[in-house]
């Protein structure tokens, strides 16, 4: 018997069971569209979280920062602890050649060192502001959106210029989508703690995937049905919150100011003898390659011991951890998905095999005269696990449609931090697990249909 | 050389600790040709003679060969083979797929050789025709009277050409009438040349057939043989006693 005629049988059967089989393949649909709708959430997490990731500048930045707290081994030479200082900058330039950008950072918190900027009568509360070098830029994945990032001559002779995030830009010059035409400050000149700085850039608007999608829909909206403007326009609120969401709010509520700018202006009057303090942050560089990380940050920590005298008051930060406790988490995620799904199918493969018994019992009979007109064992058996395998495959079919029509809906009325994302893989994994579980279900069914004698089958009422 | 050779076959069953010997070394040659019935009381034996001479079962022992081939060491597989390719068969209960049309049916032992859609259909069509049913191909058995669904069968049976036609009791379902036609069946396909053995318990079906074989106990009691009946006298022997040794 060829297969195609093994097939048509088996479809046929099916037909003449509509009902029942339609019963059974639902568990395989369930089983299916699970499985793919949770790697489709597990894939949009993923994505969300690496998008985040990259935000902050990819697995390749190394921040040294500073720390106070000394080892215990080492606190009695707390007085003697250098902090970082340039110098660590140029030894870090000159004696780790597996490191590359190396940029000093002085950081000002926002709200606790109260700096307020001003333009006009508007107040802006920026969350941080960095004195820093041009590098930063490509260290953290800033892009400039108009106007150009702060230069090394502006650095050196300490211009009052800075580069703005533009939530600082619709504090104080307004929001465009409040007041519905775009604002580019560049060339304003606005207070910071009352010292005059000129814009001379603005960064893009960072967000993540889904506010983005979501701008361009409210935009063709927009477009669809144009609202009246004008009149008092509702404030809907800060968007974008959530782990990932965070990243890029702070970048959009930073102010960037070069590196000797910010020593002259705010760290004067903080160092002893009126003399500016000259302790940095942090001092954030990117390894030239992330398969010699190991070895570069030895080489980081080998400059560090000998420019600070081998006391520990400084400590390295990697994206590493970050990295790990996403690999982690969504290990978990898709961990706790692919069992539900597991469940569903063997479920799923439950339901088959008990339907395959019950209809191989119906059909002794005609088992029997299949036999006597010459079916061998093995035609019954491939006849028997085809007609399991049609069910299962028909339904992993349903499955991978109602799949995507789920993932829709979720997207659709429960919005989350990341879209879904439905994949091939999954898809075809998923498919490739229900043509299993039809195989294996239809197992016992069609070796106990095989094994019938035929003249017991055909005596059988 | 006999187209099927018994020799000392014996069949033995195992019920709750008894030994059943339902044939007890039955030894018959069938010619290329014959009509043979085998007759004998219900328990004698001649269903399982029947299966074993269709190749649905095997002897305990013995030896048997049909048309040449060994049986009595053949696998399952090869037993298959040879009730697909080498005998027909007609069942008391027509044992037509109820979910098939009739000219699936008639298909049905044509698919397990393997043998293309377009060549199945020809097959069936002329295995219709000469039980003169092909007007009814598309109709499913159940819309078929009892004789009509016999005669399906009978097609189906000889859809393969096979070398040997066997009937289990095929007119004991059916009105006398009706009956007497499916035997006139036979007796057509007879002349044309088929080799046939029919089951049966009724001795007045018996007196039809040249070649008569009576189970009793398991054992052969009668072989009749095929000159004793004519061809002429079959159906005037219908009805009249029959002698009954």
């Amino acid at each position: 018997m060829n297969l195609l005629d093994t097939i048509l049988v088996g479809i046929k059967e099916i037909w003449a069971h509509k009902f029942r089989s339609m019963l059974t393949m639902l568990g395989i649909i369930l089983g299916v569209s699970s499985l793919v709708a949770m790697s489709a959430l597990v894939k949009g997490m993923e994505n969300g979280m690496k998008e985040a990731l990259v935000a902050m500048g990819g697995l390749e930045k190394v921040r040294v920062e500073a720390q106070d707290d000394l080892p215990v081994y080492q606190k009695h030479l707390a007085d003697q602890a250098p902090g970082l200082l340039m110098q660590d900058v140029h030894a870090l330039q000159s004696g780790a050649p597996l490191i590359e950008n190396v940029t000093p950072i002085v950081e000002q918190h926002g709200y606790r060192s109260r700096i307020n900027i001003t333009y006009r009568n508007k107040l802006a509360r920026p969350w941080r502001i960095y004195g820093t070098w041009p590098g930063i830029l490509e260290l953290e994945d800033h892009r400039i959106e108009h106007g150009r990032m702060f230069n090394e001559i502006d650095n050196e002779m300490a211009r009052s210029v800075c580069v703005i995030g533009v939530e600082i830009r619709n504090d104080l010059f307004g929001d465009p989508e409040k007041t519905g035409k775009e604002i580019i400050p560049v060339g304003e000149v606005i207070q910071i703690n009352g010292q005059p700085f000129t814009i001379v850039g603005m960064f893009e608007h960072y967000m993540t995937e889904k506010e983005r999608k979501e701008k361009e829909l409210a935009r063709l909206e927009a477009l669809k049905n144009p609202q009246p403007q004008g009149g008092v326009v509702r404030d809907k609120g800060r968007s974008g919150s959530g782990p990932s969401g965070y990243v890029f709010r702070l970048k959009n509520n930073s102010v960037f100011i070069p590196l000797q700018t910010m020593m002259i202006q705010f760290r004067a009057a903080a160092g002893a003898d009126e003399t500016a303090d000259p302790k940095l942050s942090g001092i954030y560089m990117k390894v030239k390659d992330i398969s010699v990380l190991e070895t570069a940050l030895q080489q980081i920590r080998n400059v560090l011991q000998v420019s600070h005298n081998g006391i520990e008051d400084w400590t390295f930060r990697t994206e590493e951890d970050l990295a790990d406790g996403i690999q982690l988490t969504i290990a978990n995620f898709r961990m706790s998905g692919v069992i539900i799904a597991a469940i569903a199918l063997v479920v799923g493969g439950i339901g088959i095999m008990n339907i395959m018994l019950a209809s191989i019992s119906e059909r002794v009979r005609e088992i029997g005269i299949r036999k006597a007109v010459g079916a061998t064992t093995s035609d019954i058996f491939i006849q028997i696990i085809m007609e399991s395998l049609v069910i299962a495959l028909l339904g992993g079919f349903m499955g991978l449609g109602v799949s995507v029509a789920l993932v829709h809906s979720i997207t659709t009325f429960t919005p989350t931090e990341n879209n879904p994302v439905i994949t091939i893989e999954a898809m075809v994994f998923a498919f490739a697990c229900s043509a299993m579980v039809g195989m294996i279900a239809g197992m016992i069914p069609a070796i106990k249909a095989s094994k019938l004698h035929p003249i017991q089958a055909l005596k059988y009422d | 050389m006999a187209l099927v050779e018994l020799r000392e076959i014996r069949k033995t069953y195992h019920l709750g600790g008894e030994t059943i010997h339902a044939l007890d070394g039955v030894t018959l040659d069938v010619q290329a040709g014959d009509f043979t019935s085998i007759i004998g009381p219900s328990g004698s034996g001649k269903s399982t003679l029947m299966h074993i001479l269709g190749c649905l079962d095997s002897p305990t022992s013995g030896s048997m060969s049909l048309d040449g081939v060994n049986i009595h060491d053949a696998t399952p597989r090869e037993l298959a083979k040879i009730r697909g390719e080498k005998i027909g068969f007609v069942f008391q209960f027509f044992n037509l797929l109820p979910k098939l049309n009739v000219a699936q049916n008639v298909e049905l032992p044509l698919i397990y050789q393997g043998i293309s859609s377009r060549s199945r259909k020809e097959k069936s069509m002329h295995a219709l025709k000469l039980v003169g049913l092909e007007d009814r191909a598309k109709h499913r058995p159940s819309q078929l009277s009892g004789g009509q669904q016999q005669r399906v069968a009978i097609a189906r049976a000889l859809v393969n050409d096979p070398r040997i036609i066997f009937a289990d009791e095929p007119t004991g379902n059916l009105d006398s009438h009706t009956g007497e036609m499916i035997l006139e069946t036979f007796c057509k396909l007879h002349q044309e040349g088929r080799t046939i053995m029919l089951v049966t318990h009724d001795p007045e079906i018996a007196a039809l057939t040249p070649q008569k074989i009576e189970i009793r106990d398991g054992k052969i009691a009668l072989d009749v043989d095929a000159k004793l009946a004519g061809k002429e006298s079959r159906f005037k022997l219908r009805g009249s006693p029959e002698p009954n040794p």
